[in-house]
């Protein structure tokens, strides 16, 4: 019985992998206005390769290591599907070049303007999104350290931070471009307000995890102000802390990009895809899209990996049974 | 903190002490004299000709200082000008008036709110039915927010205005992808909240999927969809005046924005920076509003 599971399961993978193949393959051969059968084949090879990812993510593994391969392979393949769909949609019905670009032309795109799109990281992602990320988490961890030993700016300053983290604050774009000029100094002045009341509301709700046993045994040791907080709650805070990190990563790049719209020099992802649009240079804009996506998505996947090293005793990361 | 406010509550100035009335009073008095005293120096650039022509002085760099025409930081007083000038002397109507443009944004913000938590629901529905759509569709769906999708909003208006689609729709649908997320995040949390002992009862009532979603895991879910619904609102305003941004500054926030970018009228910066506040936080009160009377009616202690 189990037996015959199992090949049943391997049989639908044998299947996952040569519908993908076919689909693939007429993703290539496609030209403009295919019959009807040619939308049947695709329909009927996009349902057996969601099959065989079904059956892909039900096997149950033995090792650790086939476990995390299956489950990168499950959502890979959901994404490569999607692309190869899209390909498939695009040459198919024949959508024009400034409607949307199929990922063929895109990745051309990218590959032939390179040196553009590397400018346009330098200026908007080295220049304005790391320093003002660093910037703003920096002072708004310092003022929740300040606020945390001074009850006082605690109780004043704290509803504040909650109201303002609610706040549209990227419409200060406008306000920072105006004082600080068009170059990548407004910029970073933009994400350090955007990114600051995050780390502050998060790294305060920190400091108070610690529990009070644990403080408790603090002060029996005559521990000191300090050292409670160094070698206890700030470690204790951590997860806090990485959470707000991590919002501030994806907040940084957004602000970076809409300050561009207020005013930039010629360079920088924002003016380039704001510039693009006009000339209907959707190609362009795509790939400049596909850039920050993957700039923002391995920012993410960096500060996660660091934050799975800092606070490995959480119990998120404790290794659990595969359901 | 909260408890222990209300719990220990001798008098009233006891509790102004206490809690957080007087220290939030002070900080925003503290706020507003360093704002006042920081618009003399950032002014100066301007004011300096005018002060020496009025014969210099205390008295006149103060009111020259402060009631420039456009001046690089407004005094607060000239926001609150500016706002009731906007706001209460123009028929609301009219594009001169800070509340048909505070409705332009908040009409395609409701929108979108609207669509992204339908969104948001009914994928957090598939995603706890659905075993693979949890494998392959929850990688995506956090992968999707590391997009700048902010910066493509000027092409999704372009490409959705060039196929006949313009006004409050595109703005909406900007607004619906910013927001659907937290709204699918928390929803996932919410509908696995029940725990297995409660899951099992239902199953000895041999009740089917979509009894267990209506009579366990929604009413389970309604903390965390509320949650959610709070943090999705006010992305859901960002995303709209984000949107009014690209399509040639027309009506809304984000025009009022970047026509006070270009014509160097910064007070009617800050004024709309201002009215989006309140509609942002007006916005997370009714939610929380709406939350509390959803929580009575459910049998919640208040």
């Amino acid at each position: 019985m189990i037996a015959a599971l199992r090949h049943k399961r391997f049989a639908a993978i044998g299947l996952l992998a040569l519908s993908g193949l076919l689909l693939w393959l007429m993703a290539h051969l496609v030209t403009a206005r295919p019959g009807i059968l040619f939308w049947i084949g695709v329909l009927v090879l996009w349902a057996l390769v969601w099959i065989g990812n079904d059956a892909l993510s039900g096997i149950r593994t033995s090792s650790p290591l086939t476990t995390r391969l299956r489950n990168l392979a499950v959502p890979a393949i959901f994404g490569l599907t999607l692309l190869l769909l899209w390909q498939l949609a695009v040459k198919g019905f024949g959508i024009p070049l400034v409607l949307l670009p199929a990922p063929s032309d895109i990745w051309s795109k990218l590959i032939t303007s390179l040196p553009t799109l590397a400018a346009d990281f330098v200026q908007t992602f080295l220049r304005a999104v790391l320093p003002g990320w660093a910037l703003g988490s920096l002072a708004g961890f310092l003022v929740a350290v300040l606020c945390d030993a001074w009850g006082f700016l605690r109780r004043g300053l704290l509803p504040l931070g909650n109201l303002f983290a609610a706040l549209p604050i990227v419409g200060v774009a406008p306000i920072m471009v105006m004082w600080f000029g068009f170059d990548w100094h407004s910029k970073v002045a933009v994400v350090v307000v955007m990114t600051f009341f995050p780390m502050l509301v998060n790294t305060v709700a920190g400091l108070q995890a610690a529990g009070h046993l644990e403080r408790d045994l603090m002060r029996s040791y005559g521990a000191s102000w300090f050292d409670t907080l160094v070698k206890l709650r700030l470690p204790a805070a951590m997860p806090f802390i990485f959470n707000a990190l991590k919002i501030n990563s994806t907040l940084a790049l957004i602000g970076a990009i809409v300050a561009e719209f207020f005013g930039t020099p010629i360079v920088g992802m924002g003016f380039r895809i704001s510039t693009e649009v006009g000339r209907l240079g959707l190609d362009m804009v795509w790939a400049e899209i596909a850039v920050a996506a993957i700039a923002g998505s391995a920012f993410y996947g960096i500060i996660a990996l660091i934050e799975r090293v800092v606070t490995f005793w959480h119990p998120s990361y404790r290794s659990r049974k595969d359901p | 903190m909260i408890l222990a406010a209300t719990v220990t509550r001798p008098s009233f100035t006891g509790a102004l002490f206490a809690g957080s009335a007087l220290p939030v009073a002070i900080i925003v008095l503290i706020v507003l004299v360093v704002w006042y005293v920081a618009a003399i120096p950032m002014n100066a650039v301007l004011s300096q000709p005018l002060i020496d022509q009025a014969g210099g002085g205390l008295a006149n760099t103060l009111s020259i200082s402060w009631s420039l025409p456009r001046p690089v930081l407004p005094a607060p007083h000239q926001v609150m000008a500016e706002l009731w000038n906007t706001v209460f002397t123009v028929a609301p109507w009219r594009p001169r008036s800070l509340l048909y443009h505070c409705w332009v944004t908040l009409s395609s913000t409701l929108l979108g709110f609207m669509l992204g938590t339908i969104l948001g629901v009914a994928l957090a529905i598939a995603i706890v039915h659905v075993k693979a759509l949890n494998r392959s569709l929850m990688p995506w769906i956090i992968a999707s927010q590391t997009i700048p999708i902010l910066a493509i909003a000027p092409m999704i208006i372009v490409v959705l205005g060039s196929i006949g689609l313009t006004g409050l729709v595109p703005k909406s649908l900007i607004s619906m992808y910013l927001c659907f997320f937290p709204v699918t995040i928390g929803m996932v949390k919410g509908l696995t909240s029940p725990d297995p002992m409660q899951l099992d009862l239902m199953r000895t009532y041999n009740a089917d999927a979509s009894q267990v979603l209506w009579k366990l895991r929604w009413p389970a879910s309604v903390p965390f969809l509320f949650t959610s619904l709070k943090v999705a609102i006010a992305i859901a305003l960002v995303g709209a005046i984000v949107g009014e941004l690209p399509t040639g500054a027309q009506a809304g926030i984000g025009a009022r924005l970047l026509n006070g970018s270009y014509y160097g009228q910064t007070q009617q910066i800050w004024a709309a920076l201002v009215a989006a506040a309140v509609m942002s936080s007006g916005l997370v009160w009714l939610v929380g509003f709406i939350e509390r009377q959803v929580a009575r009616a459910m049998g919640a202690k208040p």
